[in-house]
C-alpha cells in the first residue's frame, strides 16, 4: 500500500497537477463551487478588516458609517481588551509548553514500544477529543467547585490556574495524536545505529531522535497555541468572575458594546498568523528543494 | 557492543515498564482533569440543590434526568437537527474545495490549504459577530435578497434557524475540508488512468473510485463538525432568537446564570452519553485512526 501511495506522490511531483477525472464542464462547475467556497470562508474576514476602519455610530461597531484611520492610530485604547489579550497570550504560552512536553512523551511512548495496555491508553487519549467543549467545561467546573472529592485535598479557586489546567487537558490529546501521526514511519533503527556507534541513550535522544522529530513537535505546538488562544467555551466555564481572557472579554462586552479595537487587534493577529504561515511554507519549500537537489 | 534490540515490523521495542514512564504525566493529567471531572459531573447530576445559593448534596436524585428531558427535550432535538443540517451543508461546501485542492492544486496546494485555514486565525466569536453584521437588517445581503425577491419585504435573515445553521456550518468548515483533503490526496491517480483505460467514463470513475476512497475523510470530517456544532451555544446566541436555543445554551444558562448545577449536569451527561454512542458506532464501523 505504501509503495502505491509513494508512486502517486512521485507522479504528482513529476507532473505537478494530476489530471482531474472530471470532464470539461464538470471541471468548470467544480472549480466554480470551490471558488465560491473559498469566498464564503473569507467573507467574514473581509468584514472584520473593513470594519476596523469604520467610525461606529454608538457603542456597537456593526453598521458601516464612515472610513477612518482613528482606530488604527489608537489600537490599544481599550485597556481592558488589551489586558485580556495579554492574559490569553500568557495562558496560551504556558499551556502550550506543558502540553507539548507531556503530549510528546505520550506519543513517543506509544509509537516506540509495544506493550500491554497500549490500546487502552489510545482509547483514553482519543475520548477527550470527541467530548463536546461544553461538557468539558461543565465537568471541570463541577470538579473545581467540589470541595471534598479532589485528589490530594487540593482546592481550586477559579482563575488563571484553572484556565491553564483546562487548556493543558484539552491540548494534551491533540499534541499526542499529532506527534504520533508524524512519528509513524520514523526509522527507529537510527537509534540502534547511534548506540552501536557508542552514543549512550541520553545522547542518542538529544542528538538523533529529537532533531528528527522536531518538525512534528513544532507543528503540534503551533496548533496548540492557536487552539488555546481561540478557546472560548471551556475557558468561559472555568475562568471565574475576575479573570478574563480575550474571547471571554469579547463575549462579555458584546452585550453592551463592540469597540472597533476588537477588529483592529483581530486584524493584527491575522497578519501575524499569515506571516508565520508564509514563513513556514517558504522554509519547508526551500528545504524540499534543497533535499531533492 | 550493545545488545541486539528486538523490534517488530514497525520498529517497536517490546517493553513492559519504559513506555509507562513516558505516558504517566499525560495520563495522570487526563485522569485528573478529564475522567475525574466526568465522574464529578455524574455525581452532580444526581444531587439536589433546593435553592440557588444552597450547596448541592448528593442523593441519587434521578428525577433530575426526567426533569431535564421533559423541560429541555426540544433543545436536545433542535441541537441534533441543527448539527446534522450544518454537517450536511459543510460536506457539500467542503468536498469541492478539498477535491480541487487535491487534484487541481498542483504546486499551489499548500498555499490553497493555508487559505482554508487563515480565516480561522481570527477568533471564533469575532467571526460570528461578523456574520451578524453581514446578515443584519442594515447589511448588504438582506437588501439584495429583498430586491431580487428571495425574501419577502418583512422577512429577515438574522435571528432565524437558517442563520444559526449557517453560522455553525461556517465555524466548523475546516474540520470537514482537512480530513477529506487528506483522504483524497492519498488516492493513486493511476487508479483513474486504469479506469479510463478500461473505458469507464469520468462520472463512473468518480463514483466508483474517488467517492469510496474518500469516505474515511468524509466520516471523520462529519464527526468533527457534528460534535462541536451540537454542543455550541455561541452561534445561537449571536445569530438566533429565543426559539433557536440549543442544548449548549441551556447548559450554559443553568450552570453559569441560574446556578442550577444538578439539572445542568444531568443535561450535560445525557448529551455526552448520546455523543459517545454516536462516536462508538462510528469508530466501530470505521476505526478511530482518521479522527486523529
Amino acid at each position: 500500500m505504501s509503495a502505491v501511495v509513494g508512486g502517486a506522490k512521485k507522479q504528482r511531483e513529476q507532473y505537478g497537477t494530476v489530471t482531474s477525472p472530471a470532464g470539461k464542464l464538470g471541471r468548470f462547475v467544480i472549480n466554480l463551487f470551490a471558488a465560491g467556497g473559498l469566498l464564503y470562508l473569507f467573507l467574514p474576514i473581509f468584514v472584520i478588516v473593513a470594519f476596523s476602519f469604520n467610525q461606529p455610530v454608538g457603542r456597537f461597531n456593526a453598521v458601516w458609517n464612515k472610513f477612518t484611520f482613528e482606530n488604527w492610530l489608537h489600537p490599544f485604547a481599550d485597556q481592558a481588551l488589551v489586558d485580556a489579550l495579554l492574559l490569553s497570550l500568557k495562558v496560551a504560552l504556558l499551556s502550550t509548553a506543558v502540553a507539548t512536553v507531556i503530549g510528546t512523551f505520550m506519543a513517543i511512548g506509544l509509537v516506540r514500544y509495544r506493550f500491554k495496555g497500549g490500546g487502552l491508553v489510545n482509547f483514553l487519549l482519543v475520548l477527550p477529543l470527541t467530548a463536546p467543549e461544553i461538557v468539558l467545561g461543565a465537568s471541570l467546573l463541577t470538579l473545581f467547585l467540589a470541595p471534598t472529592m479532589l485528589l490530594f485535598n487540593i482546592s481550586f479557586s477559579l482563575g488563571f490556574a484553572t484556565i491553564v489546567i483546562a487548556h493543558i487537558m484539552f491540548l494534551v490529546s491533540y499534541v499526542a495524536l499529532t506527534v504520533r501521526a508524524r512519528l509513524r514511519g520514523f526509522d527507529w533503527t537510527l537509534e540502534d545505529a547511534a548506540m552501536d556507534l557508542g552514543a549512550n541513550p541520553t545522547r542518542t535522544f538529544w542528538r538523533v531522535t529529537l532533531p528528527l522529530i522536531t518538525p512534528g513537535i513544532l507543528a503540534a505546538a503551533l496548533l496548540s497555541f492557536a487552539l488555546s488562544i481561540d478557546d472560548f467555551i471551556i475557558t468561559y466555564f472555568v475562568s471565574g468572575p475576575s479573570t478574563t481572557t480575550f474571547p471571554v472579554r469579547i463575549f462579555g462586552q458584546s452585550r453592551t458594546a463592540t469597540p472597533p479595537q476588537i477588529n483592529v487587534l483581530s486584524t493584527m493577529i491575522l497578519l501575524v498568523s499569515i506571516s508565520i504561515l508564509a514563513i513556514g511554507t517558504l522554509v519547508s519549500a526551500r528545504r524540499t528543494k534543497r533535499d531533492t537537489a | 557492543m550493545s545488545a541486539k534490540i528486538e523490534r517488530d515490523a514497525e520498529g517497536r521495542k517490546q517493553a513492559r515498564y519504559a513506555p509507562w514512564l513516558l505516558l504517566v504525566p499525560g495520563l495522570l493529567w487526563l485522569l485528573w482533569f478529564f475522567y475525574l471531572p466526568l465522574y464529578s459531573l455524574f455525581r452532580m447530576s444526581l444531587s439536589t440543590k433546593p435553592s440557588r445559593f444552597a450547596v448541592p448534596e448528593f442523593g441519587w436524585a434521578w428525577s433530575n434526568y426526567s426533569q431535564a428531558f421533559s423541560q429541555y427535550g426540544a433543545q436536545f432535538q433542535r441541537s441534533f437537527t441543527y448539527a446534522l443540517a450544518a454537517t450536511i451543508a459543510a460536506l457539500l461546501i467542503a468536498y469541492p474545495i478539498a477535491y480541487v485542492i487535491a487534484f487541481r492544486g498542483g504546486r499551489y496546494r499548500n498555499v490553497l490549504l493555508g487559505l482554508v485555514v487563515v480565516p480561522f486565525f481570527t477568533n471564533f466569536l469575532i467571526r460570528t459577530l461578523a456574520w451578524k453584521t453581514i446578515l443584519g437588517n442594515q447589511g448588504p445581503l438582506i437588501s439584495l435578497l429583498h430586491t431580487i425577491g428571495v425574501l419577502g419585504p418583512n422577512e429577515t435573515l438574522l435571528r432565524t434557524p437558517i442563520a444559526v445553521i449557517g453560522g455553525l456550518t461556517y465555524n466548523f468548515l475546516p474540520f470537514m475540508v482537512l480530513p477529506i483533503y487528506v483522504s483524497l490526496e492519498k488516492i493513486d491517480p493511476r487508479l483513474l488512468d486504469a479506469a479510463r483505460d478500461l473505458y469507464s467514463n469520468t462520472w463512473r470513475g468518480f463514483r466508483k473510485i474517488i467517492i469510496p476512497l474518500s469516505l474515511p475523510g468524509v466520516f471523520a470530517g462529519s464527526l468533527l463538525v457534528f460534535i462541536p456544532a451540537a454542543g455550541d451555544f455561541v452561534n445561537s446566541y449571536y445569530l438566533g432568537n429565543a426559539k433557536t436555543t440549543m442544548i449548549g445554551s441551556v447548559v450554559q444558562d443553568q450552570f453559569l446564570v441560574q446556578n442550577n448545577y444538578p439539572i445542568a449536569a444531568a443535561l450535560s451527561f445525557v448529551f455526552i452519553a448520546i455523543v459517545m454512542v454516536v462516536v462508538a458506532i462510528y469508530s466501530r464501523l470505521l476505526g478511530t485512526e482518521e479522527i486523529a
